[in-house]
């Protein structure tokens, strides 16, 4: 199916305001989108309200109007450029809800514009709860039990029926806006009145709790040949409970067996057949960590957060693969931008650990509830690329500039065991530091597990590089031999950190590396474990044995 | 305790020992599947190789009965970056380094297995050693006087020596199967390394199973009253393998006379195109992974296939009665064969997947239906 004569224009709907839930990852994807249909030949008209993006630059698109995202505007510029199509998929939920809107106004049937990319009843399908549960139950996918309501006694009827806790969900908003975990009748109350304001439709989803269960996403792709490949899985340090924009998240998935992977890729996959998405989709699923089953959390039919860390996370541009989609190539007729010799048909083998970690701004915002549940209060993330998920964890912690060198934040050791216990139980932005101080205090795995319901797997991980730390404690110079100096930089400290742990001078350290001759070397992100080579591939640090 | 791994071209990485301590010696390969280890450890594929994992942590969920492709690790060692010591999954019942101490695999850890992978890359896979007991000259002796991969039939090694009937019921997921699938479908397995994933995939369809020796004839295999035959996956050079090709040969010469689908599978595709009068050759680096497009010729569709291979099917010799039906869309190697006329057809990659994505097993239900689809029935 070759690209499709018929669309000469196209216009691309902008994420709009950067606001808390949303980072700038839509900017990315748009960015990417455009450029790619530039590529095919299309002339783009962009539209976005936000001036401060890099899609609005001139040479991204043909024509760029920086208005205000109402259908009042969009409809003028479309009476005046008379775009073919329109392109809604890519500017995360803003774009999403002004083309519906667009669409339901009769604008789109007026001038003669088609949507381009996924249709609007996928888009419904997935977004609205009681079709996207209709969907599911279809195709045999298990969702947790739930009711959509629009009143607060129907909210209390179903909690009655299903008992606590229960997760509330209003639809159609962004980064899960308004909703929350209700425990007892009161919070219950509260969420549900909220929910019910902010949703754009009035609905608000009451769902089994399913807290503590591991969470998954895929990142999935599908051309108009119904042709289907996943892009990458991720897992979240952070289980069910917090939402995966606050969460610390790896990619590929660490703690599932093939058995596990294949079974959520194979539901994933059937989801995206079944909503006849057309494009790039996130599916998030819940996996019981003590037996096979699962729940269909949520899918995002368009370029998300989400898709945009799994897009950097592997080399594979998912905007720009899903805006080719959208203008009718398949699959097998887009090149692997990385490798170009291969084509963007094939799913990314790994061959390093990806780690994301939302950065919040409650050094901003000092009075706020530090807090995190399935709403979303994070407005950035960091990620990093390593061999192991220790050094990967330190370096993207490093990252967050928010003056941590490691797992140390400043007076966590001021902390009263209640405390620390409480903030363990009861996640907060600082929840990764909590797990280190209750190692460094000598708690036991299992009670930290019990308590944050964390993974044995990450807490293993992290125990070791606390391990690491009390063995760097207070260090003669002659004590840091190159095996430790090596091991300690292997499992991601950095000079400045093994500097304050040992009491050493940064550039003491500094110099003792360079005299063992150790450093670090730079490894490929080439989509394919090296099976192929990389023309235009981008590079991590990590210290092995071999610099490309 | 350390550990060094020699490549026949001088190249020599030093790591930490894995597994037991020893000397092996193999051809060294890599496989780029991020989760599938111990199914990729159990098959029997892999007989006479040295695996290298791209994926640098392995071992994170543990071992488990269930994940067996066959009785017991068939790799001549194992190379990966970082092996787990403290798994985490429910089903895990012993770590990777238990499972490859009791199996007596010398493995190693801590190298640079991707410099190894671009080595393998640029040079193709080549004759390795493995050990913990020599020093690298040594080693270098070992490679060089070792007999090649090439030369050894590894599937007389692997493969059953009598037939046995395969009855682990397996339940199927989804359930959608209607009873007339249920009618006696006998497959006869021809186990030229076969994987316990293609029985149990012919098992949850309603397929009574026999599995017999790669040695059987036309007529043992009679003898059981087919209705279908499926020719395993299997290590090594398919050239090797005349008494298979000979028999193949007349499974298709009865074919042409009595209804007998045939299924081939990997070594079992090379094997079908070799008997058809086609020629194998061996590909620089293989096929071994769980992201290969594969595009079904006739429909145009493309499919992600777990592969595992080192030798190819060359697309010329074939008569004129037999198509391909599927390429590689790295490589544009042939995947897949099928016969015009009769019932009989095969691919490079695995419908079984285990490890690798679900995609194909479709494949099995075909076969199926082609042994249902009995004029005589």
């Amino acid at each position: 199916m070759p690209k499709r004569t018929d669309i000469d224009k196209v216009m691309v709907i902008g994420s709009g305001p950067i606001v808390i839930g949303q980072a700038a990852e839509f900017d990315y994807a748009g960015t990417q989108a455009c450029r790619a249909l530039r590529e095919e030949g299309v002339s783009v008209v962009l539209v976005n309200s936000n001036p401060a993006t890099i899609m609005t630059d001139t040479e991204i698109a043909d024509r760029v109007y920086i208005e205000p995202l109402t259908i009042e505007f969009l409809e003028s510029i479309i009476a005046r450029e008379r775009p073919e199509g329109l392109l809604p998929t890519l500017g995360g939920q803003t774009g999403l809800n002004t083309a519906t809107q667009l669409a339901k106004a009769g604008i789109l049937d007026k001038y003669d514009i088609q949507l381009l990319g996924t249709p609007l009843s996928a888009i419904a399908r997935a977004e609205d709860r009681e079709l996207f549960k209709q969907t599911m139950e279809e195709i045999g996918e298990p969702i947790p039990d739930s009711a959509i309501v629009t009143t607060v006694a129907a909210a209390e009827e179903f909690a009655e029926r299903i008992g606590y806790p229960l997760i509330v969900r209003p639809a159609y908003t962004l980064g899960g806006t308004g909703g929350g975990i209700a425990g007892d009748i009161h919070s219950l109350r509260n969420t549900t009145t909220r929910g019910l304001t902010l949703s754009m439709i009035n609905q608000v989803l009451l769902e089994r709790c399913v807290t503590g269960w591991k969470e998954i996403e895929y990142e999935v792709m599908r051309d108009g040949a119904d042709n289907c490949i996943t892009v990458c899985n991720m897992e979240n340090l952070d289980p069910m409970g917090i939402h995966t924009g606050d969460s610390i998240v790896v990619a590929p998935s660490q703690t599932l067996s093939d058995k596990e992977y294949q079974l959520l890729r194979s539901a994933s996959l059937n989801i995206i057949r079944a909503l006849k998405i057309e494009g790039g989709c996130n599916v998030q699923l819940a996996l019981d960590p003590e037996s096979m089953d699962y729940y269909v959390i949520e899918v995002n039919p368009r370029v998300s957060r989400s898709s945009a860390l799994a897009s950097k996370a592997t080399g594979y541009p998912i905007a720009r693969v899903a805006a080719k989609i959208a203008i009718g190539l398949r699959l097998d007729e887009i090149p692997n931008a990385v490798t170009q010799k291969t084509l963007a048909c094939f799913e990314p083998a790994l061959d390093y650990i990806v780690v994301k970690i939302p950065r919040f701004p409650f050094d901003k915002f000092v009075n706020s509830d530090r807090t995190v549940g399935t709403q979303m209060k994070a407005t950035g993330e960091v990620m990093s690329i390593d061999r192991s998920f220790e050094s990967g964890l330190m370096k993207a912690l490093r990252s967050l500039e928010i003056g941590v060198y490691g797992l140390r934040l400043k007076g966590a050791e001021l902390w009263s065991e209640m405390e620390l216990e409480e903030k363990l139980r009861k996640a907060t932005d600082e929840r990764i530091f909590v797990v280190a101080e209750a190692f460094r205090r000598g708690w036991q795995i299992r009670e930290i597990h019990e308590q944050s319901a964390i993974d044995y797997w990450f807490l293993e991980k992290i125990e070791k590089l606390i391990i690491m730390e009390s063995r760097l404690r207070d260090l003669r110079l002659e004590d840091l031999t190159p095996d430790l100096l090596l091991e300690a930089k292997t499992m991601g400290f950095n000079d400045h950190h093994l500097g304050e742990l040992t009491g050493l001078k940064e550039t003491v350290i500094r110099a003792r590396r360079k005299e063992f001759a150790i450093g670090p070397v730079y490894k490929m992100v080439d989509t394919c474990a090296a099976e192929f080579e990389a023309e235009t591939p981008y590079f991590y640090s990590c210290y092995e044995m071999e610099d490309e | 305790m350390k550990a060094i791994l020699a490549l026949s071209d001088g190249t020599i990485y030093r790591g930490i020992s894995i597994g037991v301590g020893g000397t092996t010696i193999g051809e060294v390969v890599f496989n780029t599947s991020m989760t599938g280890y111990q199914e990729i450890l159990t098959d029997p594929s892999y007989r006479g190789q040295i695996v290298a994992l791209t994926y640098p942590l392995i071992g994170n969920y543990g071992v488990n009965a269930d994940d067996m492709e066959s009785s017991q690790p068939q790799v001549s060692g194992f190379v990966v970056k970082e092996l787990c010591d403290s798994p985490s999954n429910f089903r895990s019942a012993a770590t990777g380094q238990d499972f490859l101490e009791r199996h007596q695999i010398v493995g190693i850890q801590g190298i640079d297995v991707r410099a190894l992978t671009k080595k393998i890359r640029v040079h193709g896979v080549m004759m390795s050693a493995l050990s913990t007991e020599h020093t690298a000259a040594e080693l270098m002796e070992l490679v060089e006087n070792a007999p090649s991969y090439d030369q050894i039939d590894f599937v007389r090694r692997v493969s059953c020596q009598q037939a046995y009937q395969w009855d682990r019921d397996e339940t199927h997921r989804g359930g959608q199967w209607s009873m007339e699938f249920f009618a006696a479908n006998r497959v006869v397995v021809l186990d030229y390394g076969v994987k316990f994933n293609i029985l149990r995939s012919l098992r949850s369809r309603g397929c009574e199973v026999i599995v017999m020796p790669c040695t059987s004839t036309l007529e043992e295999m009679l003898r059981w009253e087919p209705t279908g035959v499926l020719l395993s996956n299997g290590p090594g050079d398919p050239s090797l393998l005349e008494y298979a090709i000979t028999n193949i040969r007349n499974m298709i010469e009865y074919s042409q006379e009595r209804y007998l689908p045939i299924m081939g599978i990997c070594l079992g595709n090379q094997l079908l195109g070799t008997a058809f009068g086609g020629t194998t050759y061996k590909l620089k680096f293989g096929h071994r992974g769980a992201n290969h497009p594969v595009k079904d010729l006739a429909t145009g569709r493309v499919y992600i296939t777990s592969q595992n291979h080192g030798y190819a099917l060359a697309d010329e010799g074939l008569p004129s009665e037999v198509e391909v039906s599927h390429i590689n869309l790295n490589d544009h190697t042939v995947e897949g064969l099928r016969h015009k006329r009769l019932p009989i057809f095969s691919v490079q990659y695995h419908p079984e997947a285990s490890p690798g994505p679900r995609d194909n097993s479709y494949l099995f239900d075909h076969f199926v239906q082609l042994m249902s689809a009995h004029p005589a029935s």
